[in-house]
């Protein structure tokens, strides 16, 4: 009678669905009712979202969730991570499956527009470059006529790619494998002259995959823009402010020198501006619909940009990224927030 | 339903619900309808997304510029054509490798599956190795491994390892030589094809002789003369042209000769390997279904080795081994979309690359499938011919 | 010696060297012809060609797991050419359970546990009655609860966070139940009498034999969520589900149609001549027979989709092809995708060559009886 006990187990299965309901214009209370903020996140980039071998999510993107979830719910813990591959992030955003994005997305008129999206302020500022080896004797893209290159499909670097090479009449071999780490083993074995993907992604594959990293270098031109953010679904004005705010108040906090460990003395701070931003004088908060505590939480879970920064892509990591345009305005990068008053 | 016995109509309806064709028309009715609904309801759903989320639907992407490069292709493509060429860039790239991985899945297969019956205790056990070894392991993974052992054990084009004749083994591909365009090697391939249709001839004239007077003719031999002959006769007559496209190392790569890409190679490798470890299991079986009395009974009747083999076991075995062969052809053809892992440019490679440029994923889950379908569709009617064919004439 | 009258047979001598012993069982095995000495000695260099570096990499030159006493166990693993052992040292539990949190992955252990273990019980025969449901009926609800929580103090954990083994085995074992039952009416809607009905199990069967299961996955990756109305979203776990079911209902309806036509048609005809109407005859005489005679090639079916679930990686699920995949995107750890794979390799090798060594004994012991 085996058939019977199949049928049973599949009735049993049928308790697995998990159907929610969206609510477009509640995305706010949605996440309050649930205790939890759904956030789309990269399958796996390091720096920017990975597991560690407990399981626990890290990385830049991954920590933008986190103090956006601290804001709303004071808690950096009350986050969902959904996994999402670059064909599904923008599915899973519109169906409501994930209230926010934050994976690595390109910024660009038209998914701003038709795909019915909206960008967050900018949180990693990067640009399409190109990796060779030392030995190959080239310092220029514009010498790399004839080369292979080695590329991962499916984003906008396939595209920008093709461009370069067109715009300078050029000529060269495309080696698309969608796996990250097939590409990283294809590139160090030889098996294409060029690397090309963002800047920050080069450094860090150069650091922690290369044999020797000393034996390649990446060439100064920079192909492309690619601002990378947070993205939320059209029609939630208020949580949109929100993921934008978190944002600036990372950014702003920099600024103003607040990090994690001078939290609790920068409450004390006479710095009308502090004082402002950490809810010491009220009204941000409640502006936002939340409490008054949202960029206190949210610093205290993450630290400030810098902060974030420094501990997932930055000099002292496996990544090795220099801050370069993702510092401060004030220091000559674009990283600028607006006047939280 | 008390009344329904005393009322000529309910009692006609009565009868209606016993009579066993209009029950059938009814529940064939009720199936249809509940699938037209279903079916229905999903449409409908479907276009009120695309409405709402704004998202473009229709074949029109067809006839964008692609932008994107594809690795290699049979036909000439660059990222100034279309989305629709660089799909069907995919498709015979697709067609390419499931073609080859047919033909090689079947010479792995048929020499392993003999291997396993060997007396040599060696060969028995390597081959059972290898049988349980790539049957046992998904064939994602055996991807991976084939493509990091191209890639790793191959040298650099620049310190590159060649067979002789100016074949070069190279991590970036295998680079052969090619003869230099001449009119007279179109020719050649004509005389190819003749050679084959003669071969043919040759064989039911060699079988007709048999039938009436009992004589064997060597056809191998007198259909390798005529494969061989009449293109080589040919070439003669055209003046013998020799010059020949030898890959040369310029630049960054190889230039000129005809290359085979180590995704290619892996690919191939892949599905040819696993695809040969299920058809040997199935030779294996064929032969030992013979019965060996039948082995006897023709040595008995003083017919050589070879012909036993090629007049009494073959035949028998054939006919068990087609039917599950063929659905391994249709798994490898299947299986060869995983070339979207390692890099080859096949059809859901490019389409995948395609729905992400375009959005539409709708459009693009439908050309995969309506290819592979066509494809499968094919490879099926074809075998089924072929089963006919050899099957057993029963009187 | 002392009565030379009686017949003292010799002792029997030992048969030649040549024929008997080690050096015999050379002669017979490998050495029998010279073509056949020949082949054995290229394989013998051929193996030792290809296991010597291999040695090499996996126990010579490696890593052990010791290398994760040190500060930094990767920066070692690089400086050595083998394998880096210390890297699965580090990893296993997550390859194996995915993101599930860590301090209650013993849930998904005992899950694997239970499952593995009715799997083994249902493929011994003495269990091949009623109880065996009830064993089923008590342990599938208790692997659910096992893995998703919620209730008796268990912490919840949603669908996104299972990954690894419990993923691999859970998406195959529930495909295939579910879609057995699709699969039996596909079948008999094939051999039906009814135009409609045959003619849309045809082309279902066709229609899903026909791509491959990586389209059916995207399709139920991207495709279903716009089939849904608006607002209404089903997470990507039982879409994927969804997917194997749909595609394994068809190749299950194959299996399950060739066990019908081995059904002799005298015992259609006696269900017939008894008046049993079309549902008694198929659920009491028929289904019995035909599903009897299915159960080798349903097993290998199974062998075949437990393989094919790891194509769910691809749409960034976390089963074990995944898990190890994202282990490999951790900063510190990146590159060591060779030891990662072998490791997986090893587990689905283990699954499916026990799979398949009780599927080859099944061939050989069951429906002894009505074999013709």
């Amino acid at each position: 009678m085996p058939m019977k006990s199949i049928l049973a187990a599949g009735a049993a299965v049928g308790v697995l669905s998990v159907v929610m309901p969206v609510q477009a214009q509640e995305t706010v209370n949605a996440v309050m009712e649930r205790g939890a903020l759904r956030c789309g996140v990269n399958t796996g980039l390091a720096g920017f979202s990975n597991p560690d071998s407990e399981g626990n999510w890290e990385g830049l993107d991954v920590d933008v969730c986190r103090a956006i979830a601290a804001a709303m719910l004071g808690d950096p813990d009350a986050v969902e991570f959904t996994p999402l591959t670059a064909q599904q992030r923008f599915t899973a955003l519109q169906s409501g499956e994930v209230d926010v994005l934050s994976r690595n997305t390109t910024w660009t008129l038209t998914r701003d527009t038709s795909l019915g999206l909206n960008f967050a302020p900018v949180t990693f500022y990067d640009g399409q470059g190109f990796m060779v080896p030392a030995d190959l004797g080239v310092t220029s893209a514009l010498e790399l006529s004839g080369a292979t290159v080695c590329v991962q499909p499916g984003t906008t670097t396939e595209l920008n790619l093709a461009d370069y090479f067109r715009a300078n009449e050029m000529e060269f071999e495309p080696v698309v494998i969608e796996q990250i780490d097939e590409v990283n083993a294809a590139f160090f074995a030889g098996r294409c002259d060029v690397y090309t993907t963002d800047a920050s992604g080069l450094a860090s594959i150069r650091a922690t995959v290369a044999p020797n990293p000393a034996d390649y270098i990446i060439l100064p031109e920079i192909i492309s823009k690619e601002p990378l953010g947070p993205v939320v679904r059209h029609g939630d004005d208020q949580f949109f402010d929100i993921v934008k705010w978190t944002v600036y108040a990372l950014i702003e906090a920099e600024e103003l020198g607040v990090t994690s460990e001078n939290l609790e003395e920068m409450m004390g701070s006479s710095n009308p501006s502090v004082q402002r931003l950490l809810g010491v004088t009220p009204g941000m908060g409640e502006a936002l619909g939340l409490s008054e505590s949202w960029a206190h939480d949210a610093i205290a879970a993450v630290g400030n940009y810098g902060e974030i920064f420094e501990r997932n892509v930055g000099v002292n990591t496996p990544l090795g990224l220099e801050r370069g345009i993702n510092d401060l305005w004030t220091r000559g990068g674009l990283m600028y927030a607006m006047p939280i008053r | 339903m008390a009344q329904a016995d005393t009322s000529a109509p309910a009692q006609e309806a009565h009868g209606l619900l016993y009579d066993p064709r209009a029950r059938a028309v009814f529940y064939q009715v009720l199936t249809l309808a509940i699938v037209v609904g279903i079916g229905w309801y999903l449409i409908h759903n479907t276009l009120a997304n695309l409405a709402q989320q704004n998202i473009a639907s229709g074949f029109g992407f067809l006839d964008r510029e692609a932008g994107f490069a594809i690795s290699e292709s049979l036909i000439p493509y660059d990222a100034s054509d279309t989305y629709g060429r660089a799909i069907l860039v995919g498709l015979l790239n697709t067609l390419v490798v499931a073609a080859l991985g047919i033909l090689f899945a079947t010479l792995i297969g048929t020499v392993v599956g003999i291997s396993r019956l060997s007396s040599n205790w060696l060969v028995a056990k390597l081959a059972s190795v290898y049988v349980e070894s790539v049957r046992n392991v998904p064939l994602l993974l055996q991807l991976f491994v084939w493509y990091s052992i191209i890639t790793v054990s191959l040298p650099h084009p620049r310190e590159e390892m060649t067979v002789g004749l100016d074949i070069y083994l190279t991590n970036r591909g295998i680079y052969v030589p090619v003869p230099l365009a001449d009119p007279v090697w179109p020719l050649v391939g004509l005389a190819l094809l003749v050679g084959i249709v003669l071969a043919f001839v040759i064989r039911r004239w060699a079988k007709r002789i048999q039938e009436t007077t009992g004589k064997i003719k060597p056809v191998l031999w007198y259909s390798l003369a005529v494969i061989f002959g009449c293109p080589l006769l040919v070439w003669l007559a055209g003046g013998a042209p020799i010059g020949m496209d030898v890959p040369v190392r310029e630049g960054f790569n190889f230039q000129g000769g005809i290359v085979r890409t180590p995704e290619f190679t892996a690919l191939l490798a892949g599905l040819s390997f696993y695809t040969g470890g299920f058809i040997a299991e199935i030779v294996r079986s064929g032969i030992l279904a013979v019965p060996r009395g039948q082995t006897e009974a023709a040595r008995s009747v003083g017919l050589k080795p070879g012909r036993v083999l090629q007049l009494v076991v073959l035949p028998q075995a054939l006919r068990i081994i087609i039917p599950p062969t063929t659905s391994q052809y249709l798994n490898l053809t299947k299986n060869s979309s995983l070339a979207v892992a390692i890099g080859y440019p096949d059809l859901v490679s490019v389409g995948n690359t395609t729905l992400n440029q375009t959005g539409q994923a709708i459009e693009a889950i439908l050309i995969y499938m309506t290819v592979y379908l066509t494809i499968s569709l094919l490879i099926s009617l074809f075998m089924n011919w072929y089963n006919r064919h050899i099957a057993l004439v029963e009187r | 010696m002392a009565n030379t009258d009686t017949f003292v047979p010799l002792p029997s001598r030992p048969p030649p060297r040549a024929t008997s012993g080690f050096l015999g069982w050379l002669r017979g095995n490998l050495f029998s012809t010279w073509y056949n000495a020949l082949i054995t000695l290229l394989l013998v260099w051929f193996l030792v060609e290809l296991i010597v570096p291999i040695v090499r990499w996996v126990v010579v030159d490696a890593t052990l797991f010791s290398a994760l006493g040190t500060d930094d166990p990767a920066a070692v693993c690089r400086q050595n050419d083998g394998a880096c052992w210390a890297f699965i040292a580090e990893w296993w539990r997550f390859i194996l359970f995915g993101r599930y949190p860590y301090v209650e992955q013993w849930r998904p252990a005992l899950a694997v546990a239970i499952t593995i273990g009715l799997w083994v019980i249902s493929c011994d025969r003495r269990f091949w009655n009623k109880r065996l449901m009830y064993f089923w009926l008590v342990g599938v609800p208790v692997v659910y609860i096992l893995m998703s929580g919620g209730i008796l103090g268990l912490t919840e954990v949603p669908t996104v966070n299972w990954g690894g083994l419990p993923l691999t085995i859970g998406l195959s074992t529930v495909g295939l139940t579910v879609a057995f039952p699709l699969g039996i009416f596909l079948a008999l809607g094939r051999r039906s009498k009814m135009p409609v009905i045959r003619i849309l199990s045809i082309a279902y069967i066709e229609l899903i034999r026909g791509v491959p299961l990586i389209t059916v996955l995207f399709m139920s990756s991207l495709m279903l969520p716009m089939f849904l109305p608006t607002g209404v979203t089903i997470d990507v776990l039982l879409r994927a589900q969804i997917g194997i079911i749909l595609f394994a209902a068809a190749y299950l309806a194959e299996v399950v149609r060739g066990g019908l036509q081995a059904v002799p048609r005298g015992q259609f005809e006696a269900a017939d001549s008894l008046g049993l109407t079309y549902w008694q005859k198929t659920g009491l005489i028929v289904l019995p027979q035909a599903l009897r005679i299915s159960i080798p090639p349903l097993v290998n079916t199974f062998i075949g989709f437990f393989k094919d679930t790891s194509l769910v990686s691809i749409i960034s699920l976390l089963d074990l092809v995944g898990a190890a995949k994202q282990a490999l995107t951790n900063p510190s750890w990146r590159g060591f995708y060779q030891e990662s794979y072998l490791f997986i390799a090893l587990i689905f090798f283990i699954f499916c060559f026990s799979m398949s060594k009780y599927s080859q004994w099944l061939e050989k012991h069951v429906n002894t009886g009505t074999r013709r």
